[in-house]
């Protein structure tokens, strides 16, 4: 159990800055995603909190304690990876044991230890088994079964799903997420599948070259991202951005261009120049009436709702809508957006601008 | 342009059987998707229509011809693997060019030039035409193995999982265009893949295959609406359909040991109390994983609920699917 807190962390490899000052707390007890697509600098993170890299500056503290230089042995942490690393020639059993028979615990104590993350984890029947002949499956819990053991004071994960097929990938992300709810122990997962990260997480850091673009709990991201990044990078399909050259004042309440109005939550800031206004799909609505128009150009069946791609005179834009709503492919139709829910990002900087809808979610993050 | 059809086919990889009686007709211009988890026999028909594996038993034909004893060369089809397969010392265009400048053929130059541009173009690979292909990212490299199979003009296209290498964003486009391309050429194509998402939604039909066996082939509308057994209703839907005992909300039809609910089954405010266990917000759509008299079921609720764990919501199944003790579905 720790809380685990990183201060303007920066990393260098030589010439290369792979993480710039970053800055976030991980409550004792979350399961905290670090996101980002690969080169972000999420692994080099978790490898510093974990004392398998040192920092070039800024400081991490556990449980209040600076251990920025400390080697990862004395950092009390569980790190599970990508690949399983099991001893070949032991079987489950005494590859579940091995971490607390090389502290020197008492031989009554590690069966009972064993047995009880056997448990936990629901492999008391392949105890006494090799680990060569088992599956993929079995042989990722043999790995937690480890890292559990130990009663460390945090988990750190790098992609631990990252090798399994889709359907096996869904029910193993299901059994680790009530894992945790039932043992509680902070957890730190590496991954670049934003909905592994949405499905899983209590809050999320997303990073993107080397930098922390958001931080927070995942609804919020998802409905306030705090950059075109972030907008981008989780929701599939992701975020629509119609981009146009106008201007929003201060307290603006609407936007128009391509001779259409659009009602926007009321803006903070207003700006001017290159704008883009994002929607997610399951906020454009098709309306004959609306003046906004599209051509669709293809309408995807998912089971309870469809994907209907159309052309605007902005680019291409998704709707999400209900799988019984009949629509014509060739056709054209008027596009709703809910006002309730649009971003406008300042195009140049890539920054959302700051409206009475979004201010509680980007002011602190 | 032409139809598929598998007669009877069983084919054994030493006491395994891979298909076992598999009868199966690919209608002219059809999008047909086979799916099944590892092992269900997906790979082994497309090999089979290839002509990369010969059936044990079994007829197969295109168009109306026998393709027994026919090399792939001889049966006019084109194929998209997993892993691409290119050419490393030519470009990217001498890539795409490869297929049809076969000298019987004959194509004209400005034929190809316009068929290799036009592929491209869709692909999205126009700028990187004069590349090398050893210079290319994997993701680019799959979109020339596609755009390889795209310039011919074939009687069948089959391609196994061509786009699970490629990221989400390429794979959202290429489902598209793959889709237009198949629609607006009125090709045949057989395809394999383990997504969910792409058989619903380029498939014209799809395949359910379970050890060797066609189970259900149908629009993918009704194979999600009207499911043969308790399998095929578990190939699609996110998230998954539940199967829970048939008497659990109360009486069942005679013959029901299970009964099964997709998300949209699950009326929510009114019948019995369950308890939420986990809020799951996943952006565009909020799961509930809810315990209902000690069993877990999983459905969807508006993205902005208040609920939270602990709490208690009523739910009663509306129009559910039952199951019989072998998980066929009772109609």
């Amino acid at each position: 159990m720790a809380q685990i807190r990183i201060d303007h962390l920066r990393k260098d490899f030589g010439s290369f800055n792979a993480v710039k000052a970053s800055t976030f707390t991980i409550e004792d007890g979350e399961f905290f995603m670090l996101l980002g697509p690969s080169g972000c600098g999420k692994t080099t993170t978790l490898r510093m909190m974990a004392g398998l890299e040192f920092p070039t500056s800024g400081q991490i503290y556990i449980d209040g304690e600076e251990v920025g230089r400390k080697p990862a042995s004395q950092r009390d942490i569980a790190f599970v990876f990508q690949m399983f690393a099991l001893y070949p020639h032991m079987n489950v059993r005494r590859n579940i044991s091995y971490p607390l028979v090389s502290q020197g615990m008492k031989r009554a104590q590690v069966r009972a230890k064993v047995a009880e993350v056997a448990g936990i984890l629901g492999i008391e029947s392949i105890l006494d088994r090799p680990v060569g002949g088992l599956s993929s499956g079995d042989r990722q819990r043999v790995a937690l079964g480890r890292a559990i053991v130990r009663d460390p004071k945090a988990f750190f994960m790098d992609e631990p799903l990252g090798a399994l097929d889709a359907e096996f990938r869904e029910h193993m992300a299901e059994e680790l997420r009530a894992l945790h709810d039932r043992m509680g122990a902070t957890t730190v997962y590496v991954t670049h599948d934003q909905l592994e990260a949405m499905q899983m997480g209590d809050k999320i850091v997303v990073m993107n070259h080397g930098v922390v673009e958001q931080f927070g709990v995942p609804q919020q991201i998802y409905d306030w991202p705090a950059t075109r990044f972030v907008a981008a990078f989780i929701g599939s399909p992701a975020m629509n951005f119609l981009d146009f050259d106008g201007t929003v004042g201060k307290h603006a309440t609407s936007v128009s261009f391509g001779g259409a109005t659009f009602d926007i939550p009321e803006q903070l800031d207003g700006a001017r120049g290159a704008l883009t206004l994002g929607v997610r799909p399951e906020h454009v609505h098709l309306s004959d009436a609306a003046r906004y128009r599209g051509r669709i150009v293809a309408a995807e069946y998912l089971g309870t709702t469809q994907i209907v791609t159309l052309d605007t005179a902005h680019g291409q834009v998704k709707a999400r809508i209900p799988s019984h709503e009949r629509v014509q492919v060739g056709s054209t139709t008027g596009l709703d957006l809910d006002p309730r829910k649009l971003t406008l990002f300042d195009a140049t900087t890539g920054r959302a601008l700051v409206s009475t809808a979004n201010q509680g979610v980007l002011s602190h993050g | 342009m032409a139809e598929i059809a598998l007669a009877n086919i069983t084919k054994r990889f030493g006491s395994d059987t891979a298909l076992d009686d598999l009868t199966m007709t690919v209608p002219n211009g059809a999008f047909v998707v086979l799916l099944g988890p590892t092992g269900a026999g997906k790979t082994t028909t497309l090999r089979m229509v290839t002509g990369l594996d010969t059936p044990d038993q079994g007829r197969i034909s295109i168009g109306g011809r026998d393709m027994a004893g026919l090399t792939p060369a001889q049966r006019d089809v084109a194929m998209v693997f997993q892993q691409y397969s290119l050419y490393p010392h030519l470009t990217v265009r001498e890539n795409l060019e490869f297929p049809l400048k076969s000298p019987i053929l004959r194509t004209p130059k400005s034929e190809i030039a316009r068929k290799v541009g036009e592929v491209a173009e869709i692909l999205q690979i126009s700028h990187k035409l004069d590349n090398k292909a050893t210079a290319l990212s994997g993701g680019e490299m799959q979109r020339v193995s596609i755009g390889r199979a795209l310039v011919r003009n074939p009687a069948v296209y089959l391609m196994d999982e061509p786009l699970s290498s490629l990221d989400a964003k390429l794979r959202s486009d290429l489902r598209i265009e793959l889709k237009s391309i198949q629609a607006n050429s009125g090709a045949t194509l057989l395809y394999v893949t383990h997504d969910q998402i792409e058989a619903m939604t380029m498939a014209t039909h799809v395949g359910v295959l379970d050890k060797g066996r066609l189970v259900q082939f149908g629009t993918p509308r009704e194979i999600y609406e009207d499911p043969v057994s308790i399998y095929a209703a578990s190939r699609l839907g996110q998230p998954r359909i539940n199967i829970l005992p048939a008497d659990v909300f109360g009486a069942a039809p005679a013959g029901a040991a299970w009964i099964g609910l997709r998300p949209e089954q699950i009326a929510q405010g009114q019948g019995q109390d369950s308890f939420v266990n986990r809020v799951e917000h996943l952006g565009d759509q909020t799961r509930l994983h809810l315990s209902f008299r000690d069993r877990d079921l999983i459905t969807v609720t508006d993205p902005h609920t208040t609920l939270t764990r602990g709490d208690v919501v009523r739910i009663q199944p509306r129009n559910p699917f039952y199951f019989d003790a072998d998980g066929a579905r009772l109609v």
